[in-house]
């Protein structure tokens, strides 16, 4: 990890603070074994129905119910693993390295009978240890094997080299057919661009379209893909980067259910899984430019049948998901698409020629940010 | 077995009465059963070998058991050929007296068993004498007998071919021997059949007899061994002896009474049904008879059809005392342990044996035994092991009794797998063993035991016994797993809470060491006060 740049005051805890953290637990828990009681961990539930959402705050929040995690006969298993993997971070953290998921599994195959037999089981520690701390695995010293996002046009990343210290200044015009990659952690990032609005795109298809007809250029934006449901570090560069402008963001995704309630709400507030570190990833000033069940009928798109697992989801959203539950438009959105029935990918466009998307429809919505869905 | 000579066709037809009655001859027993072998078990090559195998030692242990010997038996199969083999089966038996020899073994539906009402392990007689003819059919070669009756007498060898057409022995061989046992019994056969292993395998057959049979000792040679296998006995105690009993009136049917009725030798109809049947007492006899409008004094002999008919009505409306149940002989729960403990070795043994019951007049008995555990697969259907009379059933499992009832009942509420309309899954073997002077089997090859309501409810209470105490066993065993693993756990995970917070908070060796003894000492504490 680069040394840090900057210190904003919204930025996540600092190395410093998370070995303070980690040390201070630990202690707690030493203590509380010396003096013959059995000591506990409190971990915030992790599901979205502890979430809570407040438009003004902007992004899904624990709603605060925790789960206690006393050490047992029945959980030492889980406890000393808990406890082993948090002394890992607690080296990485220390000498500034990093490990990823897939690589703390494997560091555990060391660990004699507290081994993970299965990388998911080693996975699921690591984010109660996540959410025990409220900071992000990054900070841990964890890192994701996926990919972050790509990012094409009007923008200047300043990043520095890890040997020489220098400062870099990557051009993102210049990337050909190409696209900046954004890295798996973006703290250390600052901008300089002169964009008047970021367009997170939910395919590649799409995104390379738009990059090939220098699309950024016309429109004067830049491009993100997200590639399905953005990574924390694509949503905190997005955030980042429209919070420093104070550019707006523009979500243009498939017109199904879950382009809607995966992608983008993920995207906007948050996912119900991690809701302990949401407020750095999210991105509350992304708007919904489209596809939207009213574009269907109005741009008269080539469509597919809702699937059963389409309709399972949009009901459930309109159920049980706080920020759909929210907005009105949102509701009323979904409905109007459970009553057609169908579904358009982004792609669908292409019906009235290759490049309608960039001569018309892009053109025409943007004409009316202020009739985006919320 | 005649056809019936009134069936001749009209003048002008093809036939007439008399030239079909030309044609119409007696159909000889064996002739018979030469062109309908499957009926006796000889269906197939694999089969033939066993059931060949199984008659033979079927006999030798009713011999030994009549006589009151500790049955030990010699089971030998030599491979002649690709399908030749040479079966040999040798007790310590009585043996036969010389004139027997030649009709025992070369005339079938001969025996000492059909007429009575006892329990025996073959009915018929014709299990033997049906190997031997198999054997000549398939071969050619004769039926090699050796037997001697006691250590003063000779030792008689014959051979013996059975006229099929006649059904009469023909001996071709009968000479005095040198042999070495004082008193026994072995039968040579040559036949073509299939040696395999596993289900319906004869090694299976001897594994299962000698399970039922503890008393017994088994010495076993396979094609494949170099040396005999042993299976010793687990007791040295020989099961009581069955007793005879005459028929119960609920269990004879309206032909049979009628043929009772004309050959009693009691001049009265009310002292007929006293001599003759079992549990009629004067006053029984006396409800009998009024019921059904006859005279006390009626002369038996010259019985009517309609009042035969009125009498058999009469019979099923009078309430009888069920026969006596002294004429079986049950395994026994400690028999049945001692098998399995031999023949299955197992964590755990459980046996059932219920009290007599009675299906249309004939009493029987239900045996269920359990063997749980020990290197038995645990993801597999379970071992059913079938027997009647001690005699292993080992084909037709779906159409018996005995499987249906195992298939009824809920395994599952006792600790065993179960998929619908299965056999239940576990490492477990179920032992099923019906005793019955007559029991009702579905077919002649005595392969499955049909599914009388009174059969089936004591099958059901027996098994449910037994899945009760397996039950309790497998809890208590999982209790003592759980609490094994609840101290293993603590010992296994207890040092990693050491070392995490040794990294993390920079103890030393010694600091490490108390932490882990002061939280052992705390699970410890709690564990024992029961807590999760």
């Amino acid at each position: 990890m680069a040394k840090k740049t900057e210190t904003e005051k919204d930025a996540p805890a600092s190395n410093r603070q998370v070995l303070e953290a980690i040390k201070t637990s630990a202690a707690d828990i030493h203590g509380k074994i010396m003096a013959h009681k059995k000591p506990t961990m409190r971990l915030p539930v992790r599901s979205l129905a502890n979430v809570r959402y407040q438009p003004q705050r902007g992004f899904f929040e624990m709603a605060g119910r925790k789960k206690e995690r006393t050490l047992t006969v029945n959980t030492v298993k889980t406890f000393a693993q808990t406890l082993r993997m948090i002394a890992l971070s607690k080296e990485l953290v220390e000498n500034d390295d990093i490990a990823t998921k897939r690589e703390a599994y494997y560091v555990s195959k060391n660990w004699e009978e507290a081994r993970f037999h299965e990388q998911p089981e080693s996975d699921t520690v690591m984010d109660d240890v996540e959410a025990y701390f409220s900071v992000n695995r990054e900070q841990l010293g964890f890192v994701p094997e996926e990919k972050g996002g790509d990012v094409a046009g009007k923008l200047f990343v300043i990043d520095h080299d890890r040997d020489t210290g220098q400062t870099l200044r990557i051009d993102c015009t210049k990337f050909g057919s190409g696209a900046y990659s954004v890295p798996i952690s973006v703290e250390q990032l600052r901008f300089e661009t002169d964009a008047d609005f970021i367009l997170a795109i939910e395919t590649a298809g799409m995104f390379q379209r738009l990059v090939k007809h220098n699309y950024w250029k016309k429109a004067n934006c830049i491009l993100v893909s997200m590639g399905g449901v953005p990574t924390r570090a694509c949503r905190r560069f997005v955030r980042r980067l429209a919070d420093f402008k104070k550019i707006p963001v523009y979500v243009f995704v498939d017109g199904d259910p879950y382009g809607i309630t995966n992608i983008y709400r993920t995207l906007k507030v948050g996912s119900g899984n991690a809701a302990h570190l949401n407020e750095f990833f999210c991105v509350p000033q992304a708007t919904f430019l489209g596809i939207t069940p009213q574009d269907v009928l109005d741009y008269k798109l080539p469509t597919h049948p809702l699937k059963d697992v389409d309709v399972k989801r949009a009901k459930d959203a309109i159920k049980n998901d706080p920020f759909i539950k929210h907005y009105k438009p949102w509701i009323r959105a979904i409905e109007q698409m459970l009553k057609m029935g169908v579904r358009a990918e982004q792609q669908a466009l292409a019906k009235h020629g290759l490049n309608y998307v960039i001569d018309t429809y892009l053109p025409e919505k943007l004409a009316h940010p202020e009739r985006f869905l919320p | 077995m005649a056809t019936d000579a009134q069936s001749g066709k009209a003048a002008g037809g093809r036939q007439t009465a008399e030239s079909m009655a030309a044609r119409q001859r007696e159909i000889s027993v064996s002739e018979f059963f030469s062109k309908n072998r499957h009926l006796l078990g000889f269906d197939n090559p694999q089969k033939a070998l066993l059931t060949a195998v199984k008659e033979a030692v079927d006999n030798s242990l009713d011999a030994c058991e009549e006589a009151g010997i500790l049955p030990s038996v010699r089971v030998e199969i030599r491979q002649l050929g690709e399908d030749r083999f040479r079966i040999a089966v040798e007790d310590n038996g009585p043996g036969i007296v010389k004139a027997q020899i030649p009709k025992v073994f070369g005339k079938l539906l001969y025996g000492s068993k059909f007429h009575t009402r006892k329990q025996a392990r073959g009915q018929q007689g014709i299990g033997i004498s049906a190997a031997g003819m198999y054997g000549l059919l398939t071969t050619g070669k004769s039926v090699a007998v050796t037997s001697r009756t006691g250590s003063g007498h000779p030792a008689h060898y014959y051979e013996i071919q059975i006229d099929t057409r006649k059904n009469v022995p023909q001996v071709i061989t009968d000479k005095v021997v040198e042999w070495a046992p004082p008193h026994g019994t072995r039968v040579e056969i040559e036949l073509t059949g299939t040696y395999k292993k596993g289900r319906h395998s004869v090694d299976d057959y001897v594994r299962q007899t000698a399970i039922a049979n503890p008393h017994c000792e088994i010495f076993f040679t396979t094609p494949d061994a170099e040396a005999p296998l042993h299976l010793r006995r687990g007791s040295e105690t020989l099961p009581p002896e069955p007793k005879e009993i005459k028929p119960h009136p609920y269990g004879v049917e309206l032909g049979v009474l009628i043929g009772m009725m004309k050959e009693t030798s009691a001049k009265h109809i009310s002292l007929a049904l006293q001599n003759d049947f079992s549990r009629v007492s004067a006053r029984v006899a006396e409800d009998i008879c009024s019921a059904a409008g006859l005279s006390l004094k009626a002369n038996p002999h010259s019985i009517a059809v309609n009042e035969a008919e009125r009498l058999f009505k009469a019979i099923n409306a009078i309430k009888i005392m069920s026969p006596a149940t002294n004429c079986l002989s049950p395994i026994g729960e400690e028999q049945i342990l001692a098998g399995l403990r031999k023949e299955i070795p197992a964590d755990f043994h459980t046996a059932v044996t219920r009290a007599p019951s009675v299906y249309r007049g004939n009493p029987f008995q239900v045996e269920v035994g359990l063997a749980y555990g020990g290197d038995m697969p645990g993801d597999e259907l379970v071992d059913l092991l079938r027997f009647a009379n001690r005699v292993p059933l080992q084909y037709q499992q779906s159409a018996c009794a005995i499987s249906k009832a195992v298939l009824g009942i809920d395994w599952r509420s006792y600790g065993l797998g179960q998929s619908k309309g299965a056999l239940p899954t576990g490492p477990a073997a179920i032992f099923v063993h019906i005793a019955s002077v007559w029991v009702p089997f579905t077919s002649e090859s005595k392969e499955a035991v049909a599914a009388y309501p009174e059969i089936m409810k004591e099958l059901r209470l027996a098994l449910q016994e037994c899945g009760r105490k397996l039950a309790t066993h497998i809890r208590a065993h999982r209790r003592a797993l759980d609490e094994e693993k609840k101290k293993s756990y603590i010992e296994k995970y207890i040092p990693h809470i050491g070392i995490a917070l040794r990294e993390i908070l920079g103890l030393s060796a010694e600091g490490e060491a108390e932490l882990v003894a002061r939280l052992v000492d705390v699970l410890e504490r709690s564990r024992a006060r029961g807590e999760k």
